[in-house]
């Protein structure tokens, strides 16, 4: 059970080859995207190690999507795209559906009891919620990092950044493959730039370190499947004005590899890391734009009665 | 900021009245007393198991089985070695019985069975169970396998009685432990692309095992001082053995036999055999309280 080391490495992704993993959600299930060796090949002159994956985003695209909670509609048909390889920031007041939308891309809305959603998630041209879709698959192109950082307490540093491919895999590991494993948990802690803190205590608990180095460990434990999406659902809320800073960072570097969709309470943020911006209400989306227009000159009054308005 | 005599006025509703201070030291008085009354017994159980049973110790006591014999001559009697073992022997059965069968229930019960009626219904009769007085366990295993096969008494039927008996505590205990684990933990392990089953294995149940194992030692523990359920499904016999077929010796069913014989010295091996039962007991609550102190949910 071992698609992914036979295929050849991709170097240079075009858009074939997200062709190439749209097929692999579909037929390969439970196995990884066939172009996880290409993680690890330098391209030569990369601008920084930790942005050296020569992998690309695949866009997302959400046609009528709605979401449920038993007869509640929280998402009452909601249009968006979400652009490859950059960073879209979700906006809205409490409650107006933003985080159940992108829970919604990567069908973790479903694992709520009595919750479901209608419409189309398109990965490219295919439908997550297609009947022949493994969910598992999505899951692993579609990585996720939630509002509080939450490694699993049982689990070393390392562990934690492993259990992805761990989880997924569960192939009893030969010593060649261990030693992939370790170069894949270093490049996913180098790409969420915790290499350089934590190597030389990998194997201590995650839970003891501090919250913004915990959530950049959440961060390197989805980048280790290598997911083509990012969701990150208000990732610094619970984090210092410091440790805020380190993520944005990186999010602007991970956007070379990934598509990135993030929903923020905190509009400087938005306005700090997205590219295009959209802005929700009660379940709808307003309006969707490039950043600066959302919050220099937005077309509906709403939109600008948020961000310039008292929560500003 | 105001005068003297008006601050004074503001401050006096501060003072602690004498009345108040009576009730406050009438009720804490009652409090302590109380305490003291539900200590008392406690503390004459262990003065009285100490007194009598630790005259009744001896490495012979621990090396040699009973012998039978009840004639006024004390050392002949015999010891307690085959109840202890047969104890270890149908509790440890017991719970090879109970623990994977109550472990996966309380698996099922959270994770895919939620509010389910069918859910309900099982956490319903789980707690019926949980109230059933244990000699109904011994009756119920008396009436299907022994007088239902026509067959005897065997130290598993008592283990299967016992296994009865900890079944609701372990599926209690173990889905609380379950419950507290975070639902987030769940939810990333599944952003990650894992199974369910997987995630059940590698991140919930690791989690909440020191937990689940404290209560599963606590199950243990009650088995092991049952002498109902053993009564009259794995019988007593004086020789030790280690045929779960046959019938079977145990410490509460050898405390019952001799406290009720007419020589001392037998009554006084009652008092070593329960103070032995008392300590190993013991040593099972007080592993599972440093285990559930390394744990990282409570």
């Amino acid at each position: 059970m071992t698609p992914e080391r036979s295929t050849p490495e991709v170097t240079d992704v075009d858009p074939e080859s997200s062709a190439e993993a749209r097929r692999e959600i579909q037929d390969a299930p439970a196995a990884g995207p066939p172009h996880i060796l290409g993680a690890h090949t330098q391209a030569p002159g990369a601008p920084s190690p930790a942005a050296a994956p020569a992998k690309s985003g695949l866009g997302v695209r959400l046609e009528g999507l709605r979401a449920f909670y038993g007869e509640a509609e929280q998402v009452k048909g909601i249009d968006l795209e979400f652009h490859a390889n950059e960073v879209t920031a979700i906006i809205g007041p409490s409650g107006c559906g933003k985080s159940t939308m992108v829970r919604c891309i990567n069908r973790m809305h479903e694992e709520i009891p009595g919750a479901h959603a209608e419409g189309r998630v398109l990965l490219e041209d295919l439908d997550v919620y297609g009947p022949s879709v493994d969910v598992v698959a999505v899951r692993r192109a579609v990585g996720m990092v939630f509002q509080k950082p939450n490694p699993f307490p049982t689990m070393s540093i390392f562990d934690n950044v492993a259990a992805g491919p761990r989880l997924a895999g569960g192939r009893r590991r030969s010593g060649r493959q261990r030693g992939e494993l370790a170069a894949k948990v270093e490049a996913a802690l180098r790409g969420a730039g915790l290499w350089d803190e934590v190597a030389d205590r990998l194997d201590k608990p995650g839970a003891g370190l501090s919250g913004g180095q915990q959530q950049r460990l959440c961060i390197a434990r989805s980048l280790a499947v290598d997911p083509e999406v990012i969701l990150m659902d208000e990732p610094c809320s619970a984090l210092d004005p410091v440790a805020t800073l380190k993520i944005e960072e990186l999010i602007e570097e991970l956007k070379r590899r990934v598509t990135i969709v993030i929903v923020t309470h905190n509009m400087q943020q938005a306005a700090r890391v997205a590219d295009r911006t959209a802005f929700m209400l009660d379940g709808k989306l307003v309006e969707v734009g490039p950043t600066q227009e959302i919050f220099t000159k937005p077309d509906d009054p709403r939109t600008e009665e948020y961000v310039t308005g008292p929560f500003g | 900021m105001s005068a003297p005599a008006a601050s004074s006025d503001r401050l006096a509703r501060f003072a602690l009245s004498p009345a108040r201070r009576r009730r406050d030291r009438i009720a804490r008085t009652g409090v302590l007393l109380g305490t003291a009354l539900a200590v008392i017994p406690l503390l004459l159980i262990v003065y009285y198991l100490l007194r009598k049973g630790l005259g009744a110790w001896s490495v012979s006591f621990f090396t040699t089985d009973p012998t039978g014999s009840t004639f006024f001559g004390g050392s002949s009697i015999g010891g307690i070695k085959s109840a202890i073992l047969g104890t270890i022997e149908i509790v440890a059965l017991a719970s090879a019985i109970s623990i994977p069968i109550g472990v996966g229930v309380a698996v099922w019960l959270v994770e895919y069975g939620r509010d389910s009626w069918f859910a309900q219904t099982v956490r319903f009769f789980v707690d019926v169970l949980t109230g059933v007085p244990s000699i109904v366990f011994g009756l119920f295993v008396y009436i299907v396998l022994i007088v239902g096969t026509g067959s005897s008494y065997a130290g598993y039927k008592g283990s299967i009685a016992l296994s009865l008996l900890m079944l609701p505590i372990v599926i209690r205990s173990a889905e609380v432990i379950l419950l507290l684990v975070p639902a987030t933990l769940r939810e990333s392990a599944l952003a990650l692309g894992a199974p369910r089953w997987r995630v059940i294995f590698r991140v919930v149940l690791p989690t909440a095992l020191p937990g689940m194992l404290t209560g599963v030692l606590l199950a243990v523990a009650r088995a092991a001082g049952e002498t109902a359920p053993l009564l009259f499904t794995a019988a007593a016999t004086l020789g030790t053995t280690f045929d779960l077929g046959g019938f079977m010796n145990s410490l509460p069913v050898q405390i019952y036999k001799d406290v009720t014989s007419p020589t001392p010295a037998v009554v006084n091996r009652a008092w070593g055999a329960a103070l032995t039962l008392v300590a190993m007991i013991l040593l099972l609550n007080l592993i599972a309280r440093l285990i559930s102190r390394r744990s990282r949910l409570a």
